[in-house]
């Protein structure tokens, strides 16, 4: 197999932002067990803007990477600006995924528009 | 670090004795073995030679009924495609097992579409395929019955003799993918009724690219490769001479420590076992407990995926696999876990160890102290987890 980037080995052996939070305001969860990766990910979100995020994830190496970046890569931003978070920004942030691996940084966008969606329709 | 290589079933390393004995066919006995000078007669005698290791190996059989092919994978598709072929005008109906390796489900496939019926028989919970649903499938137009040995992934051995049975009762050939059997446990292909058997240098301590495919006389298949009149017009192409001459020389050796070592890997493997159910919670042996190959141990570590415990593993130097290594690009759980009935996360959270001839005791206890945290890790992030624990 094509091997790993650096940095989503980094990613693979210190996730950042493992875990859940208790009070969330988001949850995403996706994927199921046959296709090998479940990702689920929590937000925390004040006045419009995401103030932090956790996640826990079922999967391989790449999966797991792209849960810590796309989890990184949201902290800080509006709600408005997660949502132009791209499985391609995650990616190559990531420094690039083997080609068989894209579909987990498919994964990690749809978990973080599930969140933001559930945060949505939490707000009503 | 020092390297632990768990992956024999994957592939091994070339014995340093196969390696002396294919040297001087790549250096100086250079010959064609179809030449009839001195350079060719040289390459031919070390061609025989081999052939006889091989039958020695399987047998003994006849060295006859031995024809060189580049490896496994080959061998599969000459048994299928070539009975197939040979034996059309008697049938289109081909029965398999689930479970097979690739080498052998897709030239089915194939041959699918060229109009033959393939049916595929189960297998239980152990990944043993069952005779009397093999013997149920039978059909007046069924020419070929082809199933494994021994598996690659749970390391299961199948009633071969039973299963031969069956077929001979009713006139059918009987084919068995023997590569991961082969050197590490007893056959002998005649006294078992075995038609045809694929086999393959490199899981036994010999080179790549060179393996054998045991044809009974009794038994007729179109060749495969056409060309020259090399194996008795059986398989065209110049003898790889260094290869065949490895392979002779890895049959020779497996034969003789095949007892040996087979008494060796058991005691490893069980205690590689023992040692990761004692340390780690919900983990599932996949295979049959007693009829399994003795160098194989495939466990399902729970809640958690096969690669990210594999790259852990890789980066303190151990080297096992997920699935079969041929399939660890895709995605899909593997299919003879799935066969079996193992729930697709579960199986997603297989690693199959594979033990051979430079494992040690120390090398286990090793693997089973490293194993506890990195699991312990992957659960801790595992979204499964906290449902398997929390109901």
């Amino acid at each position: 197999m094509e091997p790993y980037s650096k940095t989503v080995m980094q990613h693979f052996m210190n996730p950042h932002n493992v875990g859940e939070i208790k009070d969330a305001d988001g949850v995403g969860n996706v994927g199921n067990p046959v296709c090998g990766d479940i990702l689920r990910i929590y937000l925390k979100i004040e006045n419009e803007k995401i103030i932090d995020a956790k996640f826990k994830t079922f999967g391989c190496g790449a999966a797991i990477a792209t849960s810590s970046m796309v989890t990184d890569l949201v902290i800080g931003k509006t709600v408005e600006e997660a949502l132009k978070i791209s499985n391609k920004a995650v990616a190559e942030a990531l420094g690039g995924l083997p080609p068989i691996k894209m579909h987990c940084s498919m994964l990690a966008e749809e978990a973080l528009k599930s969140a933001i969606e559930d945060y949505m329709k939490k707000k009503k | 670090m020092t390297k632990i290589y768990m992956d024999h079933n994957a592939t091994t390393p070339v014995h340093p004795n196969v390696l002396k004995a294919m040297l001087p066919f790549l250096e100086t006995e250079y010959g064609n073995a179809s030449s009839m000078h001195s350079f060719g007669r040289a390459a031919r005698e070390a061609v025989e030679e081999a052939r006889g290791k091989v039958a020695g190996l399987i047998g003994p059989c006849e060295p006859a009924d031995i024809v060189f092919t580049s490896g496994g994978t080959e061998s599969d598709n000459f048994a299928v495609k070539g009975a197939a072929h040979a034996l059309k005008k008697k049938g289109k109906h081909i029965i398999t097992s689930k479970i097979e390796h690739h080498a052998i489900l897709s030239p089915c496939e194939f041959l699918e579409k060229e109009g033959y019926e393939i049916t595929y028989t189960p297998v239980d919970e152990y990944g043993v395929v069952d005779p009397q649903a093999l013997k149920n499938a039978v059909r007046d137009d069924t020419i070929l019955i082809s199933v494994m040995f021994a598996n690659n992934e749970t390391g299961t051995i199948q009633p071969v003799e039973e299963i031969a049975e069956i077929a001979h009762s009713k006139g059918i050939l009987f084919h068995t993918d023997a590569v991961q059997a082969v050197g590490k446990v007893p056959i002998n292909a005649e006294k078992m009724g075995i038609d045809l058997l694929s086999m393959s240098a490199h899981k036994i301590y010999g080179p790549k690219g060179i393996g054998a495919i045991y044809i009974n006389k009794k038994a007729k298949i179109t060749p495969f490769i056409q060309g020259g009149h090399h194996e008795r017009n059986r398989r065209a192409g110049t003898e790889n001479v260094p290869g065949i001459a490895g392979l002779g020389k890895a049959c020779e050796l497996a034969k003789s420590d095949l007892e040996s070592e087979s008494v060796r890997l058991t005691a490893l493997r069980d205690r590689l076992w023992n040692g990761i159910s004692a340390n780690v919670k919900d983990v599932k042996l996949n295979g049959h407990p007693r009829k399994r190959l003795s160098n194989t141990l495939n466990v399902s570590f729970k809640y958690i995926e096969g690669e990210s415990i594999l790259l852990n593993l890789d980066l303190k130097g151990i080297a096992a696999s997920s699935g079969s290594a041929c399939t660890s690009g895709s995605l899909e759980p593997s299919h003879v876990l799935k066969a079996m009935g193992v729930d697709a996360a579960v199986s997603q959270g297989s690693v199959r160890f594979s033990l051979g001839r430079a494992n040690t005791e120390k090398d286990i206890d090793i693997v089973v102290r490293e194993i506890p945290p990195i699991i312990k890790k992957l659960r801790d992030m595992s979204p499964l987890y906290d449902s398997g624990t929390r109901g």
